[in-house]
């Protein structure tokens, strides 16, 4: 597959090394001089100087023919601009975005801008994982779908603790599937008894979230909100 | 009219002196504080004394369009120093906030082409100032001629 990488940062470069060495034909558009000459050094010609949000620069780098165009500057506006123009304007089927800033991925999201990656999102969702009681945790978001997948641990004190899953009187909208314990999970039938200690998958209608954790929790033990 | 000028540079801040002047409510954003200078150049009181606002912010902060008042908007001005910005928050002014006029400056007269033809009411300096170029040297031409 032919890659357009805009942007020769730390995530543009060490990317096209990764993508070349599987086989794929790269080129990095990078703006900065300095930059561009130390990326150039290991990349040679696959390193291209100039503004990636510039139509003729893009096309000077081949979009036209691109599967697909990798956004991943500093900047998210220039991210934004390089994507939109990208599918809109050269109709590249394949498009992934770099969002600095998460405050910022309500605009990649209004202007159609996906799929959308964030380290500091990304960051966010591991210190979520690590640090034990913080509350649900999103696994996905299926906007489209107006779906949303959450983990929970099971408090001992919670309602649901010792309860068989059809038990629980969850809401409509809420489903159970996964339960995960001792290292191993697996899909609950109705029956199945959700120990405390578990962590449990449930997939949700939006804006269920609040009322669900508190089957899983106890009264004591949320945390201050 | 209200209008939110986003963007004040010499042209953000000379077309926000000229709406307010014209008895129209107007309302800028900069991130620079010392912005507001500009506004307040060559009059004897301070832009909101004027009758002006002034907020504080970067042009992506939604914060920032709100406090200065976004949703009751009537007039957009995109007018950053940064095309990319400009065509962004023009679009978040245009599909989000709905505001019925939105006007965009773009220096690249590709990127200014592309947007307008997609249906973005964009000005281009620099095509403006190659047209008027262009003519000045065909208005040479004729008057050698005549």
């Amino acid at each position: 597959m032919y890659m357009l990488i805009v942007g020769g940062g730390k995530v543009g470069w060490n990317l096209a090394r990764e993508l070349i060495e599987r086989g794929h034909e790269v080129t990095v558009v990078e703006s900065n001089r300095g930059r561009y000459a130390t990326v150039e050094e290991e990349l040679g010609h696959s390193v291209q100087a100039g503004d990636g949000s510039e139509l003729w620069v893009l096309e000077r780098a081949g979009i036209e023919r691109a599967d697909m165009v990798i956004a991943v500057t500093g900047d998210d506006e220039d991210n934004i601009l390089i994507a939109q123009v990208g599918r809109e304007k050269y109709g590249v089927e394949r498009i992934i975005a770099r969002c600095n800033n998460p405050r910022n991925f309500q605009h990649f999201e209004l202007l159609g801008v996906k799929p959308v990656v964030s380290a500091t999102d990304l960051i966010l969702r591991l210190i979520e994982h690590e640090v034990p009681k913080y509350g649900p945790l999103h696994l996905l978001d299926l906007h489209q779908e107006r779906l949303e997948i959450i983990e929970l641990d099971v408090d001992e004190a919670s309602p649901a603790a010792g309860s068989r899953v059809e038990d629980v009187g969850l809401p409509d909208g809420a489903l159970v599937i996964s339960i995960l314990r001792d290292g191993a999970g697996f899909v609950p039938t109705g029956e199945s008894v959700i120990d405390a200690g578990d962590e449990v998958l449930l997939v949700l209608d939006p804006n269920l979230e609040e009322s669900v954790t508190g089957y899983f929790t106890s009264a004591a033990g949320t945390r201050a909100a | 009219m209200f209008v939110l000028i986003v963007g004040c540079g010499r042209v953000g801040s000379a077309v926000a002196k000229t709406m307010l002047s014209d008895g129209h409510d107007v309302s800028v954003i900069d991130e620079d504080p010392e912005a507001i200078a500009l506004l307040e150049k060559g009059q004897d009181r301070s832009w909101e004394e004027l009758g002006g606002s002034f907020t504080v912010g970067t042009a992506l902060e939604i914060d920032a369009l709100l406090e200065a008042g976004i949703e009751r908007a009537d007039a957009f001005v995109a007018s950053t120093d940064g095309d990319n910005t400009n065509l962004v928050i023009a679009q978040v002014a245009q599909r989000r906030f709905e505001v019925p006029k939105v006007v965009v400056r773009v220096l690249d007269p590709a990127r200014a082409k592309w947007y307008r033809d997609q249906g973005l009411s964009t000005i281009c300096p620099t095509q403006a100032a190659i047209e008027l170029l262009e003519e000045a040297v065909r208005g040479g031409d004729r008057q050698e001629a005549a």
